[in-house]
């Protein structure tokens, strides 16, 4: 990979870190929120349910995430397995499709 | 007494060990020296001026990487056992001795040349010390080249094709030298995987240096000059 790109991803990570810092915030103040008021499932999911916010948060928080963790992943295989390339390169990217379908199939379940 | 090990052999040697007098204000290399002087002349080591401005005499003491002429035993050595071996993240020459060829090509590929604008024959430049730019390169410029810090650093071991922190701060230094005609040729050189981000800010560099310098800030202030270039400034 070229010594640009090499610098666009660790641009994408910086990014990515910038967003995710207050998406783990407000995650973590709805959860301490949701438990305290005694929440149940049904009463969160009537909540969310048709909610475009919330599906703009959790589509964006799960995009980052995938995003920095595979930018991640693909550093730690270079770093401590010695794994370079476009195997490496592959296997992170495929990595981050995973971890964005996975979440973005969450945020549908908790959303739609 | 001070019981002493000390690396012989290249990359597949083993440590030796020496019993050498204890003295007031006793430093590392002393005790080298000693060593080599009193009870083992085969011992190879480097070391030129003994007074912490060449670089020459850096060598890893209890696991760490010191200058060991400005490295006095006390300060190490307090329970009596000094363990000395060459510097890592290098090859062995022999013994203490460790070969700095891929340390110093490093410097050469961060673009660590000056590139004067200027014929000889022009007026002298006018820098204003107290300008951002003569600031952040008076922060960097005292590096003597002991290589201190590219031993220190765990992203040279993992990553060898990494510039390192001395390299990148030299790169640094020039690239807040306003009479330096090659800067974008330079950021080029120190963006990406093997240059400044690879950098997981760990800062055993700017623990370590015995100059008291910090590499890691040379280096974050890199990662800012180099934001053009990832977003594309110069590409054709």
């Amino acid at each position: 990979m070229s010594a640009r790109n090499e610098a666009r991803l660790w641009l994408a990570q910086r990014a990515t870190a910038a967003l995710l810092a207050p998406c783990v915030l407000v995650h973590l103040a709805t959860l301490v929120f949701a438990v305290r008021a005694g929440l149940s499932a049904q009463a969160i999911l009537e909540r969310t349910h048709g909610s475009l916010a919330w599906g703009v948060f959790y589509s964006a928080f799960v995009l980052a995430a995938a995003l920095h963790g595979a930018i991640g992943l693909r550093t730690v295989a270079a770093e401590w397995l010695g794994w370079r390339g476009a195997g490496a390169d592959a296997a992170s990217a495929f990595a981050g499709l995973a971890l964005a379908l996975l979440g973005l199939r969450a945020v549908a379940a908790v959303v739609l | 007494m001070l019981r002493v090990a000390v690396w012989r052999g290249g990359a597949q040697g083993k440590l030796q060990e020496f019993e050498v007098p204890r003295r007031p204000s006793q430093t590392v290399l002393d005790v080298v020296t000693y060593i080599q002087r009193r009870l083992d002349s085969t011992l190879s080591y480097r070391f030129a001026c003994r007074v912490g401005m060449c670089g020459s005499c850096a060598m890893t003491v209890n696991g760490k990487p010191r200058w060991t002429c400005r490295t006095h035993v006390d300060r190490v050595g307090g329970d009596g056992r000094l363990v000395i071996e060459p510097l890592a993240n290098l090859p062995v020459v022999k013994d203490l001795v460790a070969d700095l060829r891929e340390f110093f090509d490093k410097w050469s590929r961060a673009g660590g040349r000056f590139h004067p604008t200027q014929a000889r024959d022009a007026d002298f430049a006018r820098v204003r010390p107290d300008s951002r730019q003569r600031r952040e390169a008076d922060a960097g410029i005292e590096c003597i080249g002991c290589a201190v810090c590219y031993a220190a650093c765990d992203v040279v071991k993992w990553n060898p094709a990494y510039l390192g922190p001395a390299a990148l701060n030299r790169a640094w230094t020039l690239a807040n030298d306003p009479r330096d005609g090659a800067q974008r040729e330079r950021l080029a050189a120190v963006a990406g995987d093997a240059g400044c981000h690879a950098c997981h800010t760990m800062m055993s560099c700017t623990e370590l240096c015995p100059k008291h310098l910090s590499p890691t800030r040379s280096i974050a202030g890199l990662k800012r000059a180099t934001l053009g270039f990832a977003l594309g400034e110069g590409e054709s």
